[in-house]
C-alpha cells in the first residue's frame, strides 16, 4: 500500500509538469499582445511594458520561462498577477467557496444519485425504474447553463425558495441551488451507473447464495449486493471531481458566486496569464490527488484488490 | 453541459465487457445457422429498436435542418430582422416569438442547427481519429510506447474539457471577419485536442483484449506484417466500444460548443448557433423567455437524440444484453 502511494505519486510528477506546460504555453506564447487594456483607453507606457516584461520572463525563450515559472512554483510562490495581488491569496480567497459548492453538490450527487439508482434497480421496468431512467435522459440532455437559468428563474425568481444569486459570504442556505445545478449532470450518470450495476448484481450467484441462506433480504441488498456495486460509482464520483470544479465556472457565472470559477473566467478574459496558470494548476493538483485518493480507497472497499 | 468525458467514464463498464465475451466461443445456436458477423446482428437488433427509429428519426430532422434549412422556414432569411418587432412574443405568423433585434426566433433556431452539429460530428470525428489512433499503437505495441503514449494521454486527460476549451479559445486572436468554417474549425479543435484522450482509453483497453486472441497470433503465424494484423484483425474487432463512446459524445460535444458559445468564447455573433442565441436572450430572460426557451429545447432534443442513438447501438452491440 505505502509503496504503490510513493509510485503513484512518483508518477503524477510528470503528469503535472506537463499539464502545467501545455497551460503556460497556452496562455504565454500564443498570438496577442498581453498589455492590450492594461492601462484603460491609452496604450502602455513603454517603461511599464519593459517592467513587466522583465517581471513575468517574457523576454526568455519559453522553456526557460517555463523553468523560471516551475522553480518559483516549487518554493510555493505562484506569482504576482498584473495588479500586483499574489495569485496565492486570490486563490485562497476564492477556493474555500467553490470547495463548499463542490462539497455540496457532491453530497446530493451521493445520496440522491445512490438512493435513485437502488430505488430503479430493486424496480426494474417498473414504475420508478422508467420515471428514473427518463429523467436522468432529460436531465443529461439539457446543458448545464440551460439548467442553471431554468432552476434560477424557478426556484429563485417565480416561487423564491432560495436566494437567486449568492452573496459574498455565501452561506450554505445559498449554495444549496447553486449546488443541485452544479450536480445535476453527474447525479444522473450516478444514478445510472448504480442503477445498471445493481441490477447485474442482483442476479450474481453470491445474492443467490446469501438469499438461500436465509438471510433477509434487507440484509441481501444492504450488505451484499449494494456494497458491491458501489465500486465503480466511487470511481466515477472521484474521476468526476474535475468536471465538476470546472463546471463550476458556468454554476458560478450565472448564480454570481465568487470562486474559483468566477476567478478563473475573470483572469481569463482579462488576460491575467499568472492567475489563469495559478488557478489551473491549482485544480490540476487537486484533480490528480482526489484520484489518486479514489484509487487507494479502492483496497477499502473491495477486498478483491490488494496492492503490492 | 453534456460533458463527453462523464459519459465516457459511466459507459466504460459495460463496453469492455463486450470484448471479453466475443474473446470466447460463440453461443451454442449461433452454430446451427448461417454464421452472421457482429456488425450484420448489430444492424438486425437495431432495427427492431424503438429508441434506435426514434432517434434516427429525430437526427434526420437535424440533418435536413443542416444542409437544407430553407426547406423548413418556408424561405424566410434568419438575417433579415425588423427592430419593430423586437421581442414580440410568439403568433401565427412568427411561431417562436421575435429576439431583440427583431430576428424571428424560429428561422433563427432552424438555421442554428448547422453550426451545432457541424461543430458535434468534426470534433467527434477528429477526437476519433486521433485517439483512436493513439489507442490502437499504445495497446497493440504496448511496452515502452505504452508508457509514453499513456503518460501523454494522461496529461491530456488532467484538463478538464470546459476548462482547456476556455483557455484555448481564449488564446485565438479574435477576427473580425468571422465566417462559419473557420468559427466552427476554431471550436472543433479546442474541443478535439481535449477529448481524444478518453476515446485513447477506450481503445487501448480493447485492443489490449483482443491483441492476444487466437486470430491475431494465427495472423502472425502466417506472416502477416504488424501492419496488417491491426488493419485486417485489431481494428475491426476492437472498434465497437469506440463507436458507441463517440456516437454518445457526439451529443456531448454540442452540448460543449454551446456552453462555450455561452460564455462567449466559442462561435461569434454573425454565426448563428443555439449556444449564441441563449447567450443573446440571457439578459431578457425575465421578460422575453421564448428567446431562450426554443433554442435551448433544440439543443436539448439534439443531444437527447444523439445520447439515445448511443444507448441503442450499445444495446446492438453488447450480446450480454440480449
Amino acid at each position: 500500500m505505502g509503496r504503490y502511494t510513493i509510485r503513484r505519486l512518483l508518477q503524477m510528477i510528470p503528469v503535472v509538469i506537463g499539464t502545467t506546460f501545455i497551460i503556460y504555453a497556452m496562455v504565454w506564447a500564443l498570438p496577442g499582445d498581453p498589455f492590450v487594456g492594461k492601462c484603460g483607453d491609452r496604450p502602455c507606457p513603454a517603461s511599464y511594458i519593459a517592467e513587466m516584461r522583465a517581471k513575468f520572463n517574457l523576454d526568455d525563450s519559453l522553456p526557460v520561462q517555463y523553468g523560471k515559472y516551475l522553480w518559483n512554483l516549487l518554493q510555493g510562490n505562484f506569482g504576482e498577477s498584473f495588479s500586483g495581488r499574489t495569485v496565492w491569496s486570490e486563490i485562497a480567497q476564492a477556493f474555500p467557496v467553490t470547495f463548499r459548492l463542490a462539497l455540496i453538490a457532491i453530497i446530493i450527487e451521493i445520496v440522491i444519485g445512490i438512493s435513485a439508482g437502488v430505488l430503479a434497480a430493486l424496480n426494474r421496468g417498473g414504475f420508478w425504474d422508467n420515471l428514473i431512467l427518463v429523467s436522468t435522459l432529460i436531465v443529461i440532455s439539457i446543458p448545464v447553463f440551460v439548467i442553471g437559468f431554468l432552476a434560477q428563474f424557478t426556484f429563485g425568481i417565480k416561487l423564491a425558495w432560495f436566494p437567486p444569486t449568492v452573496g459574498p459570504n455565501a452561506t450554505i442556505y445559498e449554495l444549496i441551488l447553486p449546488a443541485f445545478v452544479l450536480a445535476s449532470l453527474s447525479l444522473a450518470y450516478v444514478a445510472r451507473l448504480m442503477r445498471g450495476n445493481l441490477a447485474e448484481n442482483l442476479r450474481a450467484d453470491y445474492v443467490r447464495t446469501a438469499t438461500s441462506k436465509g438471510l433477509s433480504r434487507r440484509r441481501v441488498i444492504g450488505r451484499h449486493a449494494v456494497r458491491n456495486s458501489l465500486i465503480p460509482v466511487v470511481t466515477f464520483i472521484g474521476a468526476d471531481f474535475g468536471a465538476l470544479l470546472g463546471g463550476a465556472i458556468v454554476t458560478e457565472g450565472i448564480f454570481n458566486i465568487r470562486g474559483i470559477g468566477g476567478l478563473l473566467y475573470l483572469s481569463i478574459r482579462t488576460r491575467e496569464g499568472a492567475t489563469v496558470v495559478g488557478v489551473v494548476t491549482v485544480l490540476v493538483l487537486v484533480f490528480l490527488l482526489v484520484n489518486l485518493l479514489v484509487d487507494i480507497l479502492y483496497g477499502a472497499i473491495d477486498p478483491r484488490i490488494r496492492y503490492e | 453541459m453534456s460533458d463527453p468525458n462523464a459519459s465516457v467514464s459511466a459507459a466504460a463498464p459495460e463496453t469492455v465487457e463486450t470484448e471479453t465475451y466475443r474473446g470466447s466461443s460463440l453461443p451454442p445456436e449461433a452454430s446451427t445457422e448461417k454464421p452472421r458477423s457482429l456488425w450484420s446482428d448489430a444492424w438486425r437488433e437495431l432495427r427492431s429498436s424503438k429508441i434506435f427509429i426514434l432517434s434516427a428519426i429525430l437526427i434526420f430532422f437535424f440533418l435536413i435542418m443542416t444542409f437544407f434549412p430553407n426547406l423548413l422556414t418556408f424561405g424566410k432569411d434568419p438575417y433579415t430582422c425588423d427592430l419593430k418587432l423586437s421581442r414580440q412574443g410568439p403568433s401565427s405568423t412568427a411561431w417562436f416569438g421575435y429576439d431583440n433585434n427583431g430576428c424571428d426566433v424560429y428561422t433563427r433556431t432552424i438555421y442554428g442547427a448547422k453550426a451545432s452539429i457541424l461543430v458535434g460530428v468534426f470534433a467527434t470525428a477528429f477526437a476519433m481519429l486521433v485517439g483512436g489512433f493513439v489507442g490502437v499503437i499504445a495497446g497493440f505495441f504496448g511496452g515502452w510506447v505504452d508508457s509514453i503514449l499513456s503518460r501523454v494521454t494522461d496529461i491530456f486527460f488532467g484538463i478538464p474539457l470546459l476548462l482547456g476549451g476556455i483557455l484555448v479559445l481564449s488564446s485565438f486572436p479574435s477576427t473580425d471577419n468571422a465566417n462559419l468554417y473557420s468559427e466552427v474549425g476554431k471550436v472543433v479543435l479546442a474541443l478535439g485536442i481535449l477529448g481524444w484522450t478518453s476515446m485513447t482509453r477506450i481503445m487501448r483497453s480493447s485492443v489490449i483484449q483482443v491483441r492476444n486472441a487466437d486470430f491475431v497470433i494465427a495472423a502472425r503465424a502466417l506472416g502477416a506484417t504488424s501492419g496488417r494484423i491491426i488493419r485486417k484483425h485489431v481494428v475491426p474487432n476492437s472498434l465497437a466500444p469506440l463507436i458507441v463512446v463517440a456516437t454518445i459524445s457526439l451529443g456531448g460535444y454540442i452540448g460543449a460548443e454551446a456552453t462555450l458559445s455561452f460564455l462567449g468564447l466559442g462561435l461569434q455573433p454573425p454565426v448563428i448557433s443555439w449556444g449564441t442565441m441563449i447567450n443573446d436572450a440571457q439578459p431578457y430572460i425575465r421578460v422575453a423567455p421564448f428567446m431562450l426557451f426554443f433554442p435551448a429545447i433544440f439543443l436539448s432534443v439534439a443531444v437527447l437524440s444523439f445520447i439515445m442513438l448511443g444507448d441503442a447501438v450499445r444495446e446492438a452491440l453488447d450480446p450480454k444484453l440480449r
